[in-house]
């Protein structure tokens, strides 16, 4: 009798344990998606209006070195996000004079950003590497964060994980709900019709790159005031995030929501790569952290398969009922790039 | 937004009465200028005196002056190069003019943008309607119009329908615009530019690319608007459409305006002021058909949209059949089948006898089959490469390295062949729709058993498009045989000798042009009159 008892009473404590750790875990997921999610967000602006910013992966190194140096320097939190956002607005600025006024190609000016900016990064970076420095300290919000389950894994964050959770709403109401947003989708399909419509539309593409380049730049000090916190050069584990989160801007299909369940995605992946790692010995640890990369390709796979003739035809040989359901699927999942993407304007 | 008149009257009441009734007042005038925001197009005059407009050494507008009374429907006839889009550019403030004036009911204007254009009550239809296809027809309706960060989509909902209503346009206002057809973009954004309180539209081309029913909505449209007031300007190259239209037809050539003309129209002098010079139709010649080039045998096809059962047709060397159909009709699923870009759910396409069904477009090439798009700079043409690059890609010489010197050669020979404006350096792009047309035709190697061709003249001039059907006719003569989409009926009946037509997916058999009229056929496209087919020749 007492033994069974004693037993019961282990098990639960295990249980408990471990749904614990798992909410622990999710939370910090969440975080760790946050900085993925402001740079996300801030391409998908960029392309909303037709100026890809391929400066990203570079962009996001740059300023979470620079918004580390500045906070460490100055004591201030707050000057060192400043920092980065600057950091990144700058690097967008560059991208849209070259694109927009010179109308060099947006490809070739953003992908030699990204080697510069990436190598400024680490070398710069050298006055300030492995030093202990300030770090964003966790906000539980009072009241919602004892809530069960949803308190741990929502409210027990910090400042920029919150502002991560909130942007994904204000940008998707903004682009889709408001007049500014509508013509902001216009500049980026077709600049004709908005400029016939009122739209100074030059002025508006260096606006929302730049504001963009101020949401990815806002990406590293994240990083390195929070997520990863501190500055270990070519070993701070950022290179290929802004890589990564082009992919899954192109993922989510230039919607904020479907972009933010990408990051989400993201980030779930990585954790599970780590967290899997003491149950499944049999798999490389490599095989495991790696994995999440190939994933992306694949979803990007899906993204545009529903164009393709052979899946067409694949569709076309299906009994009804299943193809109708396939049909939805695909649909779901495609998406089409803003048309005038990568193109200038000019008003005659 | 404008007051209406009654309103002065309420407030003139209120003035006597006390403060609060006054407030009330206040209140219902608001109101009632809210509900009043459907427009009325009061008339306005549009005076044009003397513009000038050059591009470097080209006198793009030579002193013109039009001057249009409200509620005229006015053409703009001239062939390509006229200056017909640079003068409605400078109406719609696309560009300034060099010098002149631009007149509105009187009063000297400037215009600075498009958009101001619009505030001062000119809108303009473009020929390819410059709309946002993957948005809302709601969201297009609406995009443009001032207002608070969050649209008022309620009302513009209202307004929409009840505009549409007025027109009698059935446009979903949640569907997608990608989904319409270029003749319901053209309504949309009609009734866009109704909203923003348009007074005088400038319709470019508009007539290209819609079906019949659609043309003699727009017409009907048209005319229901100049009624109410409205001047219209109507830029064509096409004198059947000015006659059916307009109560006035200026003629531009070379950037002057060189004739102006009321109804009834002398079609011969109008083209003759047009060209400068007398041109004549070409006349029918009945085609001495030979041997079958093509078998088309229980052909069924289908895509995503449509479905063609069990068609069948013989196509003979040397003679011309034309596809009538509205858009989407199944005339592009027949010719790209019979191009061998889409293969068959079932049935056989034998090319001069021999079976090439299920093979690759390369097969269908080597029988000597040639498909010439709708989309020339898309599919036809490879923009930035010039004249000669393309006839050194199309001819297959041989070796590796490029022959300059027999490539100019054979470029100079081509361009004066097929009297193209432009040099052996002229990138394509830089070519007018006429002359890459021509360049197109000039590709075709020869011999050729089996030409394939979608809208040859779309977008051209009378004097192109007379040019092509010449030099296609030669090519009939030499054994190819030709197979085109149209949705220029008049243009079908003219150069075929048997006629295919379309309707969702329902082919017709092959009906003897000269025995044909354009009313019977407008009927079949609509759908109209295939009981009397004997024996159609695929069903649904
Ligand atoms: N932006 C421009 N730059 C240089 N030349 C132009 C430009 N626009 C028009 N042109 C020239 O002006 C002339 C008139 O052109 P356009 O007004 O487009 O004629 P249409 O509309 O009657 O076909 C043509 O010779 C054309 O080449």
């Amino acid at each position: 009798m007492t033994d069974n008892c004693q037993l019961t009473t282990a098990n639960r404590q295990l249980t408990t344990m471990t749904s614990e750790t798992l909410l622990i875990g999710l939370a910090g997921v969440l975080a760790a998606a946050a900085p993925v999610i402001f740079a996300v967000m801030g391409e998908t602006f960029s392309e909303r209006a037709g100026v890809i910013n391929l400066s990203m992966n570079g962009s996001i190194l740059l300023s979470a070195m620079g918004g580390f140096a500045v906070a460490l320097n100055t004591g201030s939190l707050l000057l060192g996000f400043l920092a980065g956002a600057g950091i990144g607005a700058l690097v967008a600025l560059v991208v849209a004079f070259s694109s927009i006024t010179l109308k060099q190609s947006q490809v070739a000016v953003g992908f030699v950003l990204a080697l510069l900016t990436r190598d400024l990064a680490y070398f710069l970076g050298n006055p300030v590497m492995g030093q202990p420095g300030p770090r964003l300290q966790s906000l539980p919000l009072p009241g919602l964060s004892q809530l069960p389950v949803l308190g741990p894994l929502l409210f027990k964050q910090d400042l920029m994980t919150y502002l991560s959770f909130l942007l994904i709403f204000l940008a998707w109401a903004f682009i889709f709900r408001t007049r500014p947003g509508l013509m902001l989708q216009g500049i980026g399909e077709r600049p004709a019709a908005a400029f016939v419509r009122g739209a100074n539309v030059n002025r508006l593409r260096y606006f929302y790159t730049i504001l963009g380049g101020a949401l990815i730049g806002l990406a590293g000090p994240i990083y390195s005031l929070s997520v990863k916190a501190g500055w270990k050069g070519t070993i701070s584990g950022l290179d290929g995030i802004g890589w990564i989160a082009l992919s899954i801007t192109i993922f989510g299909g230039w919607n904020p929501i479907r972009a933010a369940l990408g990051a989400y995605l993201f980030a779930l992946l990585q954790w599970l790569g780590l967290a899997l790692q003491p149950i499944l010995p049999g798999i490389p640890a490599q095989v495991l952290q790696v994995a999440p990369f190939p994933l992306m390709i694949l979803t990007l796979l899906l993204v545009n398969i529903g164009d393709s003739e052979w899946v067409e035809r694949a569709l076309a040989a299906m009994p009804e009922r299943q193809r109708r359901l396939a049909e939805k699927i695909l649909r779901a999942l495609r998406a089409k790039p803003p048309a005038a993407l990568g193109t200038t304007f000019d008003s005659e | 937004m404008t007051i209406p008149p009654h309103t002065f009257l309420l407030y003139h009441i209120g003035c006597r009465l006390s403060v609060v009734s006054h407030f009330v007042i206040h209140l219902i005038i608001i109101f009632l200028s809210f509900s009043h925001s459907l427009p009325s197009h009061s008339p306005m005059n549009v005076d044009l005196r003397h513009i000038h407009k050059t591009f470097g050494k080209v006198h793009a507008n030579d002193d013109i002056s039009l001057d249009i009374p409200a509620g005229t429907i006015q053409g703009i006839l001239g062939e390509n190069g006229a200056g017909k889009s640079t003068l409605m550019k400078v109406l719609s403030g696309f560009i300034y003019a060099d010098a002149g004036e631009i007149r509105l009911d009187g009063r000297a204007t400037t215009i600075h943008s498009p958009a101001d254009a619009i505030r001062q009550g000119i809108g303009m239809l473009h020929q390819d309607p410059l709309d946002f296809p993957p948005m809302k027809i709601l969201d297009n309706f609406l995009l443009g119009r001032a207002g608070g960060l969050f649209p008022d989509r309620k009302t513009a909902r209202r307004d929409f329908l009840a505009l549409a209503a007025q027109f009698d346009f059935s446009l979903d206002p949640e569907a997608y615009v990608d989904r319409l057809t270029v003749g319901e973009r053209q309504q949309l954004e009609i009734l866009r530019l109704l909203w923003l309180g348009a007074r005088a539209l400038i319709l470019d081309e508009p007539t290209t690319g819609i079906s019949l029913p659609q043309k003699e909505k727009l017409f009907a449209t048209l005319k229901k608007l100049a009624a109410q007031g409205m001047t219209i300007l109507f830029v064509s190259h096409k004198l059947e459409d000015v006659e059916a239209l307009c109560g006035r037809v200026s003629v531009l050539r070379q950037g002057k305006l060189v004739e102006m003309m009321t109804p009834p129209f002398d079609a011969g002098r109008l083209v003759e002021s047009m060209f400068g010079k007398q041109v004549t139709l070409a006349a029918r010649t009945p085609a001495r058909p030979g041997l079958v080039t093509l078998r088309a045998q229980n052909l069924s096809l289908e895509d995503s949209r449509l479905q063609i059962h069990q068609a069948n047709l013989d196509v003979r060397a040397g003679e011309v059949i034309g596809l009538a159909g509205m858009e989407g009709s199944g005339q592009t699923l027949f010719l790209r089948a019979c191009a061998g870009l889409l293969h068959p759910v079932a049935g056989k396409t034998l090319v001069g006898g021999r079976d090439l069904t299920g093979q690759a477009h390369h097969a269908f090439k080597k029988q000597g089959v040639a498909y010439l798009p709708a989309s020339r700079m898309e599919e036809g043409l490879i923009p930035g490469l010039t004249l000669t690059d393309h006839f050194v890609l199309a001819e297959k010489m041989r070796g590796v390295f490029i022959n300059r010197e027999a490539a100019l050669g054979l470029a100079r020979q081509r361009i004066s062949a097929f009297n193209i404006k432009g040099t052996p350096a002229s990138t394509v792009e830089s070519l007018s729709g006429g002359n890459q047309q021509r360049a197109l035709l000039a590709l075709l190697q020869t011999p050729l058993n089996l030409i394939l061709l979608e809208h040859p003249t779309r977008g051209l001039d009378i004097e192109s498009t007379l040019y092509i059907w010449a030099k296609l006719k030669e090519r009939c003569a030499q054994g190819s045989a030709i197979l085109f989409i149209s949705a220029d009926l008049d243009e079908i009946l003219q150069y075929s000798d048997r006629v295919l037509v379309f309707f969702a997916g329902r082919v017709s058999p092959p009906l003897d042009a000269a025995q044909t009229s354009v009313t019977q056929l407008g009927q079949l496209i609509g759908g109209k009159g295939w009981e009397t087919l004997a024996g159609e020749a695929a069903h649904a």
